[in-house]
């Protein structure tokens, strides 16, 4: 039962595409499920449970952008204005319409898959650095309508105060409650993300990460794929950011800029693009960092520096230090990221204590 | 319309296209280390505020004079490149044009990071002597920040000695062959490799004088680096093969922004202009180049100037 296997048996496509591919991978959802659905809300404290939201959040987020650039080879350096556009979407909704979350939240979704099905646009005739580009200018021209216009930011410094989302009448406002909603809209992300690639689309995106011509040729409608992949990517993102809406109690702006489209490149870098696993690791690590820095930082920077002022300042400036940092070391010496490093564990073990 | 109407749109289009030369010359650095190695530099700002930061740094704090901290900072800006094609970008040859943008943008923060914390995050100012008072032309009608007149005329002359490099010298003819086919011009015995390295140094010495133009302009701090955001609509307009295309993408981005400044911005406080677009607050020059970028982008996407690449399996 808790074995895996010493060679490649598989003969069929089924067998090849399943889900649970040994009766250790069951073992193993299970027992996630049970650490996080059961123990997590019981034994872990409100201050660690902040931090598993917001890497539950990132998780929604990254799979999205994973979606996009690591399956389907196409770069966006604009996720985080699909974000406020989840964010403002469902924050309109909820304050003028008084609507239910569960309408809310597919809601800025759907907005966001919308917009980005406008802003893939370009992807149909352009890639790479052009696309790039475009991309980043969505995030400028995103990031200005929505704040230069009062209907949709709400006015004064483009912040809406959004009602707590309740689930049968019981009011979600408390980090637990917060957290099994966040968590349970993490699951389903995560399954869906999961089908996605070994789907009929996923491979259609997969193909034409690899070679788009190629992809044409086999019969593959390439236009039609990219914006769907664009769509989906969004519509994650969109959802990201109505689940960090309800989560900090405003739609704002300024949880959106620039540097968090970046954030969640890292995410994808950092954790092996295309795959659903790589998307969590990097998720994980990329918010985790600036904790870990910060803590490790408070107990052994006062040995290091007499001055308290160029500690701080020294803190503030370790996180982009070392976030750059790693994102050009994992692409320069270990290009398939967490991932990669997790399956080499995996596989070591594979055949432990006999390792040749 | 009144000739004050006319001076005032003549006085914001000449000082437009003034600060426009001054995103080209950003922008140069960009073009030459994508013409010549295929590598993808969103640091490029962060190389301009890099070197803004240490000139300043090195002439307010430890009292050196701007002209001996000026020469090291050209010598450190090409070490650094030369080191960082040597550790990051050398191994990354052949890797999807994603990783190569993600690398550069990791590059980005580390830069964003390391500087300021070295040499601390307050805003200096850049001092290279050029007074403050405005240039008065075609008889005291228009006034030119000479700040942008300096930066334009240095951008021109650059330019000039570029494209001299560029058509005639014998190291830039072999620069352009490395920049067309990195196989052929190695099999016509060119050093590919050491023309990597020169065209780093010279995107080094390009980010030291954006560095200084920009530092003096607008103070030197971390927000120095935005003007790299700038770059992107200067090259995608103008073509990312083409120097000249550099030249007139940076004049019409600029060109563009002050337009923009001028006129879009107090007309969206009138109600005439509210009853059909309800924005609010100016800031327009944020995203106008990157909207008129965007719609190049659907009838030409190779720019302006740009090489139409076709592809074959």
């Amino acid at each position: 039962m808790f074995h895996r296997e010493s060679g490649y048996y598989k003969t069929s496509y089924e067998a090849d595409s399943a889900l649970y591919p040994l009766p250790i991978a069951r073992w193993t959802i299970v027992g996630l499920v049970v650490l996080f659905y059961v123990v997590a809300p019981l034994a872990v404290p409100d201050y660690y449970l902040t931090i598993l939201n917001l890497v539950g959040i990132a998780i929604v987020g990254a799979l999205g952008l994973n979606i996009l650039l690591g399956l389907t080879g196409q770069i966006s350096i604009g996720h985080a204005a699909f974000m406020s556009v989840g964010a403002y979407t469902a924050a309109n909704l909820a304050t003028r319409f008084d609507l239910p979350f569960w309408i809310t939240l597919p809601a800025g979704g759907l907005m966001a898959a919308a917009i980005g099905v406008v802003v893939g646009f370009p992807s149909v005739r352009i890639k790479g650095l052009y696309l790039a580009i475009s991309t980043l200018a969505a995030q400028f021209i995103i990031d200005w309508f929505i704040i230069h216009t009062p209907a949709i930011s709400g006015g004064f410094q483009s912040s809406i105060q959004v009602p707590r989302p309740s689930v049968f009448g019981v009011v979600l406002d408390t980090q637990r409650e917060l957290y099994l909603f966040i968590l349970v809209a993490a699951t389903i992300a995560i399954i869906m993300a999961l089908n996605l690639a070994r789907s009929r689309i996923g491979r259609a995106f997969i193909a034409i990460r690899d070679q788009d011509i190629a992809a044409e040729i086999i019969g593959i409608n390439v236009r039609r794929y990219k914006l769907i992949a664009f769509a989906i990517s969004s519509f994650f993102a969109g959802v990201t950011g109505v689940l960090y809406t309800y989560y900090s109690g405003v739609a704002n702006n300024e949880f959106f800029p620039l540097t968090v489209s970046i954030d969640y490149l890292a995410m994808v870098i950092i954790g092996g693009m295309g795959s659903v696993l790589g998307a969590i690791f990097g998720a994980a690590f990329v918010i985790l960092l600036p904790i870990g820095i910060d803590l490790s930082l408070s107990s052994i920077g006062p040995y290091i520096f007499e001055n308290q002022g160029v500690l701080s300042s020294v803190k503030s400036h370790m996180r982009l230090i070392l976030f750059g940092g790693l994102i050009m070391f994992f692409l320069v010496v270990e290009p398939d990221g967490l991932n990669r490093l997790w399956l080499n564990i995996r596989n070591y073990f594979r055949i432990w204590p006999f390792s040749y | 319309m009144d000739m004050f109407a006319v001076w005032y749109f003549i006085e914001s289009t000449i000082n437009g296209a003034l600060i426009g030369l001054m995103y080209a010359l950003v922008a140069l650095g960009f073009v030459l280390i994508y013409k010549s190695t295929d590598a993808i530099n969103f640091a490029q700002g962060q190389f301009v505020m890099i070197s803004g930061m240490f000139v300043a740094a090195m002439a307010g704090d430890y009292g050196l004079s701007i002209w001996l901290a000026i020469p090291l900072a050209l010598v450190l800006m090409i070490l650094f490149n030369i080191v960082l094609e040597r550790v990051v970008l050398r191994p990354m040859i052949g890797r999807p044009v994603v990783a190569i943008i993600m690398a550069t943008i990791g590059l980005a923060a580390f830069l964003e990071g390391i500087f300021p914390m070295i040499f601390g995050s307050a805003t200096r100012s850049l001092d290279l002597g050029i007074p403050n008072t405005p240039i008065e032309i075609f008889g005291g009608n228009v006034f030119l920040t000479p700040i942008n007149v300096v930066g334009g005329a240095v951008a021109v002359a650059f330019f000039s000695v570029f494209t001299w490099f560029f058509m005639k010298s014998r190291k830039g003819v072999a620069l352009r062959a490395v920049a067309d086919n990195h196989q052929v011009s190695m099999a016509m015995g060119i050093n590919v490799e050491r023309y990597f390295v020169l065209a780093w140094s010279m995107a080094g010495v390009v980010a030291v004088l954006g560095g200084l133009l920009w530092g003096s302009a607008i103070g030197v701090d971390n927000s120095l680096a935005v003007v790299g955001l700038k770059v992107f609509p200067v090259v995608i307009l103008g073509g990312l093969e083409s120097i000249v295309g550099c030249i007139v993408g940076g004049i019409i981005v600029g060109v563009i922004e002050a337009w923009g400044g001028t006129y879009l911005d107090p007309a969206m406080t009138q109600p005439w202009f509210r009853e059909f677009f309800p924005f609010e607050g100016g800031g327009t020059k944020d995203f106008l180049p990157y909207l008129l970028m965007i719609v190049v982008l659907f009838f030409r996407p190779y720019g302006l100037f740009g090489k139409v690449i076709i592809e074959r399996v």
